[in-house]
């Protein structure tokens, strides 16, 4: 506990390019722009193959194996291949870490949808776009926006590797705490990552409950 | 000097005990926390499956655990467990793991049809008997689908070690990114997904083994 007095109670901890509040902007920079390009990619996506059951195996073999690509490594390789220079080689790892449970989950939540509530909206005479966005989307947004959550908040938790090539964010107070042996600046640096994660989290929770339809959010999980 | 390769054979050949070394530290650094995380998910998640009010503080703790970076997690153990020690790696792995696994536990046991159960319970089965064979074996599809997960995430965490000394294939990232050599990075990316790919094609095996039913049903479905 005092290690953390030590790192927060420093005051200039709090200013200047190392200073705690750009940190946080930096990390919340790469997490957010990696989570938006994720999202850009996966979510169409997933609803197509959702809707229309093309390339369904293929998406859900190559996204489980996609989560093994272990992030240090792409990014390492990745700077090592282009340079350091600009955020675009953190982005990489960080998309490919977000794209799997976004992709799945739209889809598996749109696949899920049962069959009489989609054939019922068909019978009513809506098109198949129609569908889609009117009945299928409502429906499958929980199981899509916990994907998204989950994503986030892997995002926030990796983005700190960033930290190990030269880049900001806050694994740099990981990074170079422990290569200082300064603990209570590593020890500080994880509380302020965990923290975030936790406010995604919390975050999410409350989209959740905005935009979810109380028809939908009535029943737990739609299978 | 000519355009450096981005793999150089040679130097595979070379260091192959070597990485067979770390591929084994890595192997035993992913698998021991998915199979404690099983082992401790069990009876957890049955707890939470029999007992709702459980359930939601246990997955709720489960989320924060989740949501915490690994990195982080293993810098806070250090004092604890040691530097570079294997301890430091798995600890929090296996909770991970659990985070995932409980949910997946509690999922498949609440899955099954309240028919089905009332027919075993109309058949005489004591509640152990019921469990072990008749809700556990319905649980096993969903159960296995969040042990895919578990496994192949937890083979990717492993190489984040690194940082801390100790990450099985992981350090061939380090040791890449030091000398600014690209071949052990490949490799080590590679091996890794090789791993995960093997692991996850054993437990989809394990699954058409272990529920017959599931594919003998769709194999109906599709002659239908």
């Amino acid at each position: 506990m005092n290690w953390l007095i030590d790192f927060f109670g420093d005051a200039a901890n709090w200013s200047g390019p190392d200073g705690i509040p750009l940190r946080v902007l930096e990390h919340l920079v790469f997490a957010g722009l990696s989570l938006l390009l994720a999202v850009v990619l996966a979510v169409p996506l997933g609803l197509w193959i959702g809707h229309t059951g093309k390339g369904a195996v293929l998406v859900v073999l190559s996204a489980n194996a996609a989560r093994a690509l272990p992030t240090l490594g792409l990014l390492v390789l990745v700077v090592l291949l282009m340079g350091v220079g600009t955020i675009a080689p953190v982005l990489i790892p960080l998309v490919a870490l977000a794209v799997p449970p976004i992709l799945v989950n739209t889809y598996e939540g749109i696949r899920g949808v049962d069959p009489e509530l989609r054939d019922a909206a068909y019978g009513m005479g809506l098109r198949g776009r129609q569908v889609l966005g009117g009945v299928l989307v409502p429906v499958a947004l929980p199981l899509i926006l916990l994907g998204m959550r989950t994503a986030a908040i892997q995002v926030v938790a990796t983005a700190t590797v960033a930290a190990y090539v030269g880049l900001g964010g806050l694994g740099r107070y990981i990074i170079d705490g422990l290569a200082t042996k300064d603990y209570p600046r590593a020890i500080g640096g994880a509380v302020l990552v965990a923290a975030l994660a936790l406010a995604v989290q919390g975050l999410f929770a409350l989209v959740q409950r905005i935009s979810v339809s109380p028809g939908v959010s009535g029943r737990q999980r739609i299978r | 000097m000519g355009e450096e390769p981005l793999v150089r054979w040679d130097w595979i050949g070379r260091n192959w005990p070597e990485i067979q070394e770390l591929l084994a530290d890595h192997i035993i650094m992913a698998l021991v926390p998915v199979v404690a995380g099983l082992l401790l998910a069990l009876p957890l998640g049955l707890a939470g499956a029999r007992w709702r009010w459980l359930y939601q503080p246990t997955v709720g703790t489960m989320n924060v655990i989740y949501s915490l970076p690994s990195l982080a997690v293993f810098i806070v153990l250090i004092p604890i467990t040691g530097l570079a020690t294997r301890a430091t790696i798995i600890v929090p792995l296996t909770f991970y793991a659990m985070a995932v696994l409980i949910p997946a536990v509690v999922d498949g046991l609440t899955s099954v049809p309240e028919h089905v159960r009332q027919s075993a319970v109309a058949m005489g089965f004591t509640p152990l008997r019921r469990l072990l064979r008749v809700e556990l074996p319905i649980a096993v599809p969903v159960v296995l689908a969040g042990l895919r997960v578990a496994t192949v995430s937890s083979i990717s965490l492993v190489s984040v070690g690194a940082l801390v000394g100790r990450g099985g294939l992981g350090y061939l990232f380090i040791d890449g990114w030091q000398r600014q050599f690209p071949t052990p990075i490949v490799v080590g990316v590679v091996l890794t997904a090789i791993l995960a790919a093997v692991a996850d094609l054993l437990l989809v095996v394990a699954q058409r083994w272990l529920t017959p039913w599931s594919t003998a049903r769709s194999r109906v479905r599709e002659a239908a």
